[in-house]
């Protein structure tokens, strides 16, 4: 178990549970403000894609596999794909590099 | 919402509508506890964290704070940030929720507000009750809680040739979460180039990646979506959830 799992937990989960709980027992009216609409719109698409890049180019033993891997997941994902086929797709892809890269030594 | 139609609220149509929202999930869960358990968390931990949160961005995000070690505040700041759209989710229903609903009722479905579990509940044309809502609520945690299970038992099956693999399988899932509506939304998509750009600059830039990872993502986040907010607003209710 990692060092102090329960606390991250109770925290992580904690605030998560606020979040969804405040405005639906506290407030009863609409949003009006346009900017706060739009901002809470765009929020998990930001935070997703600073969480993913350049993180990714790390994620595996090598950096060329991992690009290669997430050129396949770009496209898979472009089709609409679901996000278990590219999550699969794009494993398969860097296995398959680091195996090559390995034979070529 | 007219008072024309009775309340929505029985538990069978909730199970119902829960039904497709679980089979869904199953795949999303099993990918969440592959991963977690080849990053090195325990299968009960990576059960227990789906169990208590529900929500996939905030658990992919919370995982490596929780492996690393990382302060407290940035456990609480990224999911503050991330999950911050649930508070909106939550405001909509609140107007959708048949008005005597009482205060523990609303407590305990608060518990269960995610994006499929709002978008389907928004859908109704009319008002929504405890009952429908807990059935809607109950299979769909059922089928993410079982799917983390599944796949955190199938990571320890897998060889270790697998496992450098696997580390990327968490980001392609993000990616598949965010192209289908960067391809239909070009704000969306400059949105999402902003982010990638400062957050590259944190990583590479002397200086400025001396901020921690979490911080990078918070900063990152807020300020793309500002500018999109300011620069691109968003008219109407979206098809976003």
């Amino acid at each position: 178990m990692p060092d102090r799992f329960f606390l991250y937990l109770i925290l992580m989960a904690g605030v998560t549970y606020l979040i969804r709980m405040l405005p639906l027992t506290l407030f009863r009216k609409k949003i009006e403000s346009r900017l706060i609409r739009s901002f809470l719109f765009y929020i998990p698409y930001a935070v997703l894609a600073a969480m993913t890049i350049p993180a990714i180019f790390y994620a595996t033993d090598s950096v060329l596999a991992a690009v290669i891997g997430l050129t396949v997941a770009c496209i898979l994902a472009w089709l609409e794909k679901g996000l278990l086929t590219v999550a699969i797709a794009s494993c398969v892809t860097v296995f398959i590099v680091e195996r090559i890269l390995a034979f070529l030594g | 919402m007219s008072s024309i139609h009775p309340i929505e609220n029985s538990f069978k149509n909730g199970v119902h509508d829960g039904i497709p929202v679980a089979l869904g999930y199953l795949s999303v869960s099993f990918a969440f506890g592959l991963s977690a358990v080849a990053m090195g968390m325990p299968v009960w931990c990576t059960v227990l964290i789906s169990l208590c949160n529900v929500t996939s961005a905030g658990q992919f995000a919370g995982l490596p704070l929780i492996l690393s070690g990382a302060p407290m505040i940035e456990m609480i700041m990224s999911q503050l940030v991330i999950n911050l759209r649930y508070a909106l989710m939550s405001l909509s229903l609140s107007q959708k929720l048949a008005p005597g609903v009482s205060t523990p009722k609303r407590l305990a479905i608060s518990y269960g507000i995610t994006d499929e579990i709002f978008a389907i509940s928004a859908s109704k044309d009319r008002e929504v009750g405890p009952t429908y809502m807990a059935g809607l609520i109950l299979v769909p945690v059922a089928g993410w809680t079982l799917g983390t299970l599944l796949g955190g038992v199938a990571s320890g099956f897998l060889p270790q040739m697998l496992q450098s693999a696997l580390g990327i399988a968490i980001y392609s899932m993000f990616i598949a979460i965010v192209l289908p509506p960067s391809r239909r939304h070009a704000p969306t998509m400059r949105v999402v180039l902003v982010s990638v750009i400062l957050s590259c600059l944190f990583y590479y830039v002397p200086g400025l990646n001396q901020v921690s990872a979490g911080f990078t993502i918070i900063i990152c986040g807020v300020a793309a979506s500002l500018f999109g907010a300011i620069l691109y607003p968003i008219e109407e209710e979206t098809d976003h959830a």
